[in-house]
């Protein structure tokens, strides 16, 4: 006997995102979902964006690491709350892990919330978890052609910051190249030049994240 | 990719229907997989071969249908499928380029036994 199911996979996962994204959107809090590779700096621009708007935004984070809270003791240090996830070699965060996280986050007092994902430009592009927003981060060192590489990543990205911009004078780093990969694959994402460490940039990507977050507000 | 996710997930709903369906037995499993899903198939194969043991599942087939990759030309309007990365149109040499096939990953329907 044939039983059709013409069912989704990973229609389950996505039925907790939804359900995480209403209790985020019932608080108002902008949720962000932070993806790249290893390194590319997504702790340290979560870092400087808590420094750059600590009187505008209260900002919490959910940390996925395979392993270790090395992530987390750094974003305590600003003030911060933080939750240290571990997934204990699990490639990509899901909706099920965050759903389990968010009864141990004070959400309410919120208005950002950043999920920093495992640093990874594959697994992470397949899973939704109830972010309102994504933001891919690739950084200078990591080369120009990794758009083109990972398309489904930067395909499915509303914001994309290239980090360490500050290096481009060391580096054959074509920024004009990526720009046209990104738009080409995502016409709406918008493209930051950044550096976390120094700072250049952020401003813009910090005005982005404040209207986002208005949104949230309607 | 997270075959091992996939392929729990895979199972769970085969179960759950086989029950709904009041069988005693899986025979095969019909799984739609696009070439952009991020599953490779030898990939849930192995780990199905895994999570089957002791279900109504542990003798099932296991069989794919795969989705070819579609994208789109936004500047001259063509479909194709991308041969390799990085993706560019083939006619126009084009960048501006949409997904619109190959991201399928559904289970289409099982055989049971009662």
């Amino acid at each position: 006997m044939k039983v059709k199911v013409l069912q989704d996979i990973m229609g389950a996962n996505e039925v907790i995102a939804g359900r995480n994204r209403e209790l985020l959107d019932r608080h108002k809090v902008l949720c962000i979902d932070l993806m790249s590779s290893p390194g590319a700096g997504k702790t340290s621009l979560i870092e400087a964006t808590i420094k750059a708007l600590n009187d505008r935004l209260a900002i919490g984070v959910i940390e996925g690491d395979l392993a270790t809270t090395i992530d987390s003791d750094r974003i305590k240090k600003t003030g911060a709350r933080v939750l240290q996830i571990n997934t204990g070699g699990g490639c990509s965060l899901d909706a099920n892990m965050i759903s389990l996280a968010l009864k141990k986050f004070p959400i309410k007092d919120l208005d950002v919330l950043f999920i920093e994902n495992i640093g990874n430009l594959i697994c992470p592009a397949g899973n939704v978890l109830g972010e309102h927003r994504r933001v891919v981060i690739l950084s200078l060192p990591e080369g120009d052609d990794k758009p083109a590489k990972y398309p489904i990543m930067f395909a499915g990205a509303d914001c994309v910051l290239l980090n360490k911009i500050d290096l481009a004078p060391h580096l054959d780093f074509d920024t004009i190249r990526v720009r046209r990969t990104i738009t080409g694959l995502n016409p709406k994402a918008k493209i930051f030049e950044v550096s976390a460490k120094t700072g250049i940039g952020l401003k813009d990507w910090c005005s982005w994240l404040i209207s986002e977050r208005r949104k949230r507000l309607k | 990719m997270h075959e091992l996710a996939v392929t729990q997930n895979l199972l769970d709903i085969a179960l759950s229907k086989a029950a709904e369906a009041k069988a005693k037995k899986i025979t095969r499993v019909n799984v739609t997989i696009g070439e952009l899903a991020g599953a490779v198939p030898d990939c849930v194969q192995f780990y199905f071969d895994v999570l089957r043991k002791g279900t109504p599942a542990e003798e099932a087939a296991l069989n794919f249908t795969s989705v070819p990759a579609r994208l789109h030309c936004r500047q001259c309007q063509s479909d194709f499928h991308p041969e390799d990365l990085p993706w560019v149109c083939p006619k126009c040499g084009g960048l501006s380029l949409e997904i619109t096939g190959g991201q399928e990953l559904f289970l289409e329907s099982l055989e049971v036994a009662e």
